[in-house]
């Protein structure tokens, strides 16, 4: 296992980080987690993972439920905000946070909500515009060709578009294959797939087409539930591509399976 | 199943999704609508420049409206009645086609011509016309195409954007006299429509018409076209009637022209349209034409009661129709899908405000909150949040299926209890890894067949994060 303190920063940590790690990849892609740390770590911060975490309340949220939302939006505040930064591997849960819970709560919670938003960064956002990593935890090897699905919340509610571009660049010294269209949802939606999954199918089956026009052996991207919506209708449809967070790829940690991909 | 045969009423949006996705020809000819429209919407606002500004600017004019809609609507009036206009104001649908038909009735038309309204679409004015005998034409070219076949539109700018050339040339070979005349090409086709057009005009009896914005410092309306029609409709018969809703209503003409600088671009790419006509009212003394009365007819159908609302914000949308060009949504699902006369985002916020939810909560669900609506709104209606907060009261009204809100309880309910969730997900998903360890992906899975109906769900890596996290600590406490 790739253990976070294999690297162990050169000087006093810069920045104090918790790393909030998201239910997608808590339970589905553990190493997207591990690389995070990793990355986290060689951009000079220390990591601690607040152990009261669970989700962040987007399936209850955007179905509007807002009241069984509103005491998990509290939990993650109180688990949180002891930190100096809360750094997120996805966009749709770090807009959740900084976008959506001032929104949901009232009051004095409101105020911290805001509070919490303001120290809250999506991952590429973070490693690119505060912590400005230099250089790649580990020895880069050759990386394949590699096209970048804009996850819409992390790009409408953060802005996040050039940072894992210029991270790519940077570290990986990889230049992006852009998508056709690259800025229409995959169809993921959360619950929305379940509820109308012709749709769904249909949006997903034309970001795949527009990920294999490019010619990318690797279509990457910063959310887990796009990222699972668009390789499991390229397993389905028996399309060639291999679907992985952003986070593997600037961390080099390619040997394992993408997702939805066997152990073979 | 044609779209023609959709079913009507919001409710049927699964099964007419289900069906619209099955006509493979108009599904790639929404998707280079899809392509197409955000396009040519991003040239013309990156060529304006201001475009940002001038939304801000658009939106302040439009809350300032509504704030003050009182205020600016008595204002309208009184000039508009100064100007010598009738000025009437129906509270429902009914009510507005009872106007327009007593009027029609107090002038012994036969003959109607009519401007592209979606008011009209809203209240189905033609239909009670027609009914009372009266013969009424659609002269806007798209929605005259549309009432040649006998459907409805299926976008809210271009109504028949849903037909391909050959249809529409199909269309005019079985409902016009053509004689040995082949109609080879668009061009031919427009003419065709214009020569049959033109005598609709000159016949006329009564011109319907509807607003892109109330002027309430002069009683003037303003109307945007492409293809002057409705100047025809306005000046060419003897009574015109102008059907639109109070929230059209903007203070100066000033105001009515920011509006249009963002309309038009968002709306077709145009800097600015063909034809933008302001009507003041009847002729006067010495004019030579226009019509020799004029009506204004103002439709409130539960816009009083949007205003009160948390969704007044919706009352700032000037009905271009960007928010259909860019959501996926609407262009894989096609307006027919519905069933509601306003479609894609803006529809689905209006269709359950201008219905009931129990009718159409279909409608706030068919929405992924990517954003881009929202992104692209010239009027700036967070359109994401008010389809969510749509969902909301769906979910209080207990309007939703009973699994998904009794599951959303059960799953929130667990998510609350940190503990008690890592035990349980340290059991569930190890075990739901080694089974799909070899494939990687499952082709079904209990409780996920809304997933796996399209795609196969990506198995766990193996034990959680927090597990992996939890037994490193542990062993650098036994170290330690």
């Amino acid at each position: 296992m790739r253990a976070g303190n294999q690297h162990p920063p050169q000087d006093a940590p810069r920045f104090q980080v918790a790393l909030y790690v998201t239910c997608l990849v808590d339970l589905f892609r553990p190493s997207v987690a591990f690389d995070t740390i990793q990355l986290l770590e060689q951009a000079g911060c220390e990591v601690t993972v607040p152990t009261l975490q669970t989700c962040c309340g987007q399936p209850t949220y955007n179905t509007g439920d807002y009241e069984s939302t509103i005491p998990l939006a509290r939990q993650l505040i109180e688990a949180f905000e002891f930190a100096d930064y809360v750094v997120v591997p996805s966009g749709s849960c770090a807009g959740m946070i900084s976008h959506h819970y001032p929104k949901l709560l009232q009051d004095e919670w409101r105020e911290r909500a805001l509070a919490l938003a303001a120290k809250t960064f999506e991952l590429t956002t973070f490693l690119s515009d505060i912590a400005k990593i230099e250089k790649a935890p580990g020895d880069t090897a050759p990386l394949p060709s590699v096209t970048y699905h804009d996850s819409c919340a992390g790009l409408r509610e953060l802005g996040v578009k050039a940072q894992p571009r210029a991270l790519l660049k940077e570290l990986c010294n990889l230049e992006v294959s852009e998508l056709g269209q690259t800025e229409v949802c995959c169809g993921f939606g959360g619950t929305f797939c379940a509820k109308m999954p012709e749709l769904s199918g249909k949006m997903a089956s034309d970001k795949l087409d527009s990920a294999l026009a490019t010619g990318a052996k690797v279509l990457a991207g910063g959310d887990m539930g796009c990222l699972m919506n668009i390789a499991g209708r390229a397993k389905r449809l028996g399309k060639n591509i291999e679907v992985r967070h952003i986070a593997e790829l600037l961390a080099g940690d390619l040997d394992g399976p993408a997702i939805g991909e066997g152990k073979q | 199943m044609s779209s023609t045969d959709q079913a009507k009423g919001s409710r049927a949006f699964y099964s007419n999704v289900r069906s619209s996705l099955q006509e493979t020809e108009k599904v790639n000819r929404r998707d280079m609508l899809g392509l197409f429209m955000p396009m040519i919407r991003d040239a013309a606002v990156n060529e304006f420049g201001g475009f940002e500004e001038l939304r801000r600017h658009v939106k302040n004019i439009k809350q300032h409206s509504l704030d003050n809609l009182y205020h600016y609507l008595s204002q309208f009036v009184e000039e508009a009645k100064s100007n010598g206009n009738h000025v009437h104001f129906a509270q429902d649908s009914s009510e507005m086609n009872s106007i327009v038909l007593d009027i029609c009735q107090q002038h012994d038309a036969r003959r109607v011509i009519k401007g592209k309204s979606m008011v009209t679409e809203e209240t189905h004015l033609l239909p009670h016309l027609q009914s009372a005998g009266l013969e009424v034409v659609e002269t806007d070219l798209g929605e005259y195409i549309i009432q040649q076949a006998g459907e409805s539109p299926s976008h809210i700018v271009g109504p028949a954007l849903h037909k391909s050339v050959d249809e529409i040339r199909e269309l005019f070979m079985r409902k016009h006299q053509l004689g040995e005349r082949e109609l080879e090409g668009p061009a031919e086709m427009v003419a065709e429509a214009r020569t049959v057009l033109r005598e609709h005009f000159l016949k006329a009896d009564v011109g319907i018409i509807g607003s892109n914005a109330l002027i309430a410092e002069s009683g003037y309306s303003m109307l945007v076209t492409n293809e002057g029609n409705g100047d025809l409709c306005a000046n060419l018969p003897k009574v015109l009637i102008i059907c639109t809703t109070m929230d059209r209503v903007v203070p100066r003409a000033n105001d009515a022209m920011a509006l249009l600088r963002l309309l038009v671009r968002s709306a077709t790419g145009q800097p600015v349209t063909c034809y933008t006509s302001f009507y003041s009212g009847p002729r006067q003394g010495e004019d030579t034409d226009g019509p020799i009365e004029t009506h204004i007819v103002l439709l409130d159908n539960k816009r009083s009661d949007i205003l009160d609302s948390d969704y007044r914000e919706m009352l700032q949308c000037i009905r271009c129709a960007a928010c259909l060009n860019h959501c996926p949504i609407y262009i894989g699902a096609g307006g027919h899908a519905y069933g509601s006369v306003y479609m894609g985002p803006m529809g689905s916020v209006l269709t359950p405000l201008l219905t009931s939810l129990e009718e159409s909560n279909a409608l706030p669900n068919a929405c992924t909150a990517c954003g881009r609506c929202a992104e692209v709104c010239p009027a700036s209606i967070p359109l994401p949040d008010l389809l969510r907060d749509l969902r909301h009261d769906e979910t209080r009204a207990k309007l939703s299926p009973t699994r998904w809100r009794v599951g959303m309880k059960i799953h929130a309910w667990l998510l609350s209890h940190p503990w008690l969730y890592h035990k349980l997900t340290a059991l569930g998903i190890p075990a739901l890894g080694w089974l799909g360890r070899k494939k990687g992906s499952f082709k079904s899975l209990v409780l996920a067949n809304g997933w796996t109906d399209e795609r196969d769900f990506p198995a766990p890596q193996g034990r959680t994060f927090m597990q992996q996290y939890q037994s490193q600590r542990d062993d650098n406490e036994d170290a330690g």
